[in-house]
C-alpha cells in the first residue's frame, strides 16, 4: 500500500452520453512529485476522464478529491482555482502577443498605487521580470521574453504553454497531447520540460498516443479500456507490447496478471 | 528551448536577406503607415505649393476629426476580429437625435448631445449583443443595423434638416490659434481620444484581452478571460466613439442632416484602420497606425482637390488604397500561418 495520500484522486466517475458510456466507473490517482501517463485507444474514456478532472464537464456519477478533499469543478475555470493548470494539443497561445504577456494572460498583474487602482494600469515590467524567471528556471532559452509567440518555433510555443501552466499551477497540471503538433526534435524538448516541471515538484498527468514517450517520461501508467481504468503499469514492471495489449485488451491473462500490480511501487 | 544546444534557434533567426528586412518594417506597427504618409505629402507638397501651408494641413486636420474618430471604434472591432460596416449611419442617427431635441423639441442642448451620444452607444451594445449572444457574423450584424439606423435617421428627421444649432452643439467646430495656425478644439478631442484609447489598448488588462480575443479566440476563453464580455465591451465603447463622433460632425457642419455621414465615412474608417496596419484578421494593429491611417486618408482627398482632380477620382483612389492596403496585410498574414 501507498501511504501517502493521493494529490488528486477519483472514484468510479461515470459519464454517460445518451446510449453511449464514456466513463464507466473509472478510478484514478496522482501522487506528490509523479507523472503519470493515462494511455488507451480512442474511445476508450481517456479524453472523457481529463475532462472530468479538469472541470471541462461533470461526471453522471462518482467523487473526486482534490488533496482528500471532495471537488465539483463545474468549469475549468474552478479547477484553475483550484491550482489546476491543462497545456493543450494545439498551441493554446495568442501568437501575436508576447511570451510575457501569454504568461499573464487573463492574470495580468496590476501595478501599484493610483496608477493600477485607477488608471487600471498594467505592470509590465514586474510581469516580464517574473516571466523570465520561469523561463530561467525551466531552462527555456528565447532571444527575448517580448518576443512576440509567433516568431517562436513549434516546440518554444509549446514551451510559453508549459511555462504558463506550472507557473500558475499550485496542485499538478494536466498536459494533453503536449507533443502531437510537433516535429521529432521539438518534441524531445517538451519531454524535458515536463521532467523538469515535475523536478520542480509539480505533479503531472500526460496523455499521449505515443507509447515511447509514455514510458521514457512516466512514473506510472493508467491503462484504459472502454471507460474504465483496466490497469496500473510502471515502465519497470511492464513492456510496451504488454502494455499495448491490456490496452487492446488482446490477453485476458495479461490483463489479470497487471490487475495484481495495480498499486506503485 | 534547449539550453544544451541552443544554436539552432540562433541560426533561424540568422540571416535577414532584403526581403525579409522589407518584410520586417512592413510587419512593424505604424512604421508602414508613416513611411506611406510621408510619401504620399512629400508627393502632394511637390505637386502644390499650397499642400504645406499651416492653414492647409490644419484643414486636412479638421477634415479628418470625424472619420478619425469613427476609425478608434473600428479599429477596436477589427482588433477582435470583426468588422462593423454600421459606423457611418449610426453616427447619422446620433446627429439627428442631438440636433431634432435641440432645435425642435427644445430640449437642453447639453442633455441633446448627451441623448444623441447614448443613441450611438445603444446601437453599440445592439451590435456587441447580437454578436455576442446570437453568435452571428460582424458583417451581418452590422450591415443590418447600418439599414435600421439608415431608416430611423429619415423616420425620425422625417427628412429635415435642423439649424440653426444652439451654440454648444458648435463648441468643438471652434478653433483657437498658434503660431498664425487655426487649431479646432474638434481636433484636440481627436487626439485625446487617440491618446485615452493607445492606453487603454497598450496599458490595461482590458486591451491586451481585446488583442487576444481577436488574435486566437479559443486562447483567450483558455485562459479564463470572458471573451463575450471583452467582445461586448468592444461594440460598446465602439459606439461611444460613433456618438463622439456625430458630436464633431454636427460642430463641423453647423447643422443636423439626414443624408450626412452615409456616403464616404463607412469606407474611410475602414479604408483608415486598414492603412494604418491593423490586420482584418484580428489581434494585430494599433491605434497610432490608424491615426495615420486617418490622415493619409484625409492627405489624398485634400491633395487631389487642391492638385483639381474630380471628386469621383478620389473614390477611385481610395478604393485602390483600401486593397492596396489589405494584400499587404494578406501577405504578411500568410507568411506567419
Amino acid at each position: 500500500m501507498n501511504e501517502r495520500q493521493p494529490i488528486l484522486e477519483a472514484q468510479g466517475l461515470v459519464k454517460r452520453y445518451g446510449q453511449v458510456t464514456a466513463l464507466d466507473g473509472a478510478d484514478f490517482e496522482l501522487y506528490p512529485d509523479e507523472i503519470v501517463a493515462i494511455i488507451g485507444d480512442n474511445g476508450a474514456g481517456k479524453s472523457t476522464l481529463i475532462k472530468a478532472l479538469s472541470g471541462a464537464l461533470q461526471p453522471d456519477d462518482g467523487e473526486i478529491r482534490l488533496d482528500g478533499e471532495r471537488v465539483h469543478f463545474r468549469t475549468p475555470l474552478d479547477a484553475r482555482r483550484a491550482g489546476i493548470e491543462t497545456v493543450y494539443q494545439d498551441l493554446a497561445v495568442a501568437p501575436a502577443l508576447d511570451i510575457a504577456a501569454n504568461i499573464f494572460l487573463g492574470r495580468e498583474k496590476r501595478r501599484g498605487g493610483p496608477l493600477g487602482g485607477v488608471l487600471r494600469m498594467i505592470d509590465k515590467r514586474a510581469m516580464r521580470r517574473e516571466a523570465t524567471r520561469h523561463f530561467d528556471e525551466l531552462k527555456i532559452a528565447v532571444r527575448s521574453i517580448g518576443q512576440p509567440v509567433e516568431t517562436l518555433s513549434g516546440g518554444q510555443r509549446q514551451g510559453v504553454a508549459v511555462a504558463r501552466a506550472s507557473a500558475w499551477a499550485r496542485r499538478l497540471a494536466i498536459m494533453d497531447e503536449p507533443t502531437a503538433a510537433l516535429g521529432v526534435k521539438e518534441t524531445a524538448q517538451v519531454l524535458d520540460l515536463i521532467r523538469r516541471v515535475r523536478e520542480r515538484g509539480l505533479p503531472v498527468i500526460l496523455i499521449s498516443h505515443d507509447m515511447p514517450h509514455v514510458f521514457e517520461l512516466a512514473d506510472r501508467i493508467l491503462i484504459m479500456r472502454l471507460g474504465k481504468r483496466v490497469a496500473v503499469v510502471t515502465p519497470q514492471t511492464h513492456t510496451m507490447p504488454e502494455a499495448v495489449a491490456i490496452m487492446t485488451g488482446a490477453t485476458k491473462a495479461e490483463l489479470e496478471q497487471a490487475m495484481t500490480k495495480d498499486e506503485p511501487t | 528551448m534547449t539550453t544544451t544546444d541552443p544554436t539552432p534557434l540562433e541560426q533561424s533567426e540568422a540571416r535577414p536577406g532584403p526581403i525579409q528586412v522589407m518584410r520586417r518594417i512592413v510587419a512593424t506597427p505604424a512604421v508602414g503607415p508613416f513611411i506611406a504618409l510621408v510619401l504620399t505629402m512629400a508627393f502632394f507638397s511637390f505637386k502644390s505649393d499650397r499642400f504645406l501651408q499651416g492653414q492647409n494641413l490644419s484643414l486636412v486636420l479638421q477634415q479628418v476629426m470625424v472619420v478619425g474618430v469613427l476609425a478608434i471604434g473600428q479599429t477596436l472591432v477589427i482588433l477582435t476580429a470583426g468588422i462593423d460596416l454600421s459606423v457611418g449611419t449610426v453616427m447619422a442617427f446620433g446627429q439627428i437625435v442631438m440636433t431634432k431635441l435641440a432645435v425642435a423639441n427644445g430640449v437642453d442642448p447639453l442633455l441633446a448631445l448627451l441623448l444623441g451620444i447614448l443613441a450611438c452607444v445603444g446601437f453599440g451594445f445592439l451590435n456587441g449583443a447580437l454578436v455576442t449572444g446570437v453568435r452571428l457574423p460582424a458583417f451581418i450584424v452590422t450591415l443590418g443595423t447600418l439599414n435600421i439606423a439608415f431608416a430611423l435617421t429619415h423616420i425620425v428627421s422625417n427628412d429635415l434638416t435642423f439649424a440653426p444649432l444652439p451654440s454648444v452643439l458648435g463648441y468643438f467646430g471652434r478653433t483657437f490659434t498658434i503660431s498664425h495656425t487655426d487649431i479646432t478644439y474638434g481636433v484636440v478631442l481627436m487626439l485625446v481620444l487617440f491618446a485615452v484609447t493607445w492606453f487603454a489598448l497598450n496599458q490595461t488588462a482590458w486591451g491586451r484581452h481585446v488583442y487576444a480575443v481577436g488574435d486566437n479566440p479559443e486562447a483567450a476563453r483558455l485562459t479564463g478571460i470572458k471573451t463575450n464580455r471583452v467582445l461586448l465591451s468592444v461594440y460598446t465603447v465602439a459606439g461611444l466613439t460613433y456618438g463622439i463622433a456625430a458630436m464633431l460632425l454636427v460642430a463641423r457642419t453647423g447643422i443636423g442632416d439626414p443624408n450626412a455621414g452615409q456616403t464616404t465615412e463607412n469606407l474611410d474608417s475602414i479604408t483608415a484602420v486598414v492603412l494604418g496596419g491593423t490586420s482584418l484578421f484580428g489581434g494585430r494593429g494599433t491605434v497610432i497606425g490608424t491615426l495615420i491611417g486617418a490622415v493619409i486618408v484625409g492627405v489624398f482627398r485634400n491633395g487631389l482637390t487642391l492638385i483639381g482632380v474630380e471628386v469621383i477620382y478620389q473614390y477611385l483612389v481610395t478604393g485602390i488604397l483600401v486593397i492596396l492596403a489589405v494584400s499587404v496585410d494578406q501577405l504578411v498574414h500568410r507568411r506567419r500561418l
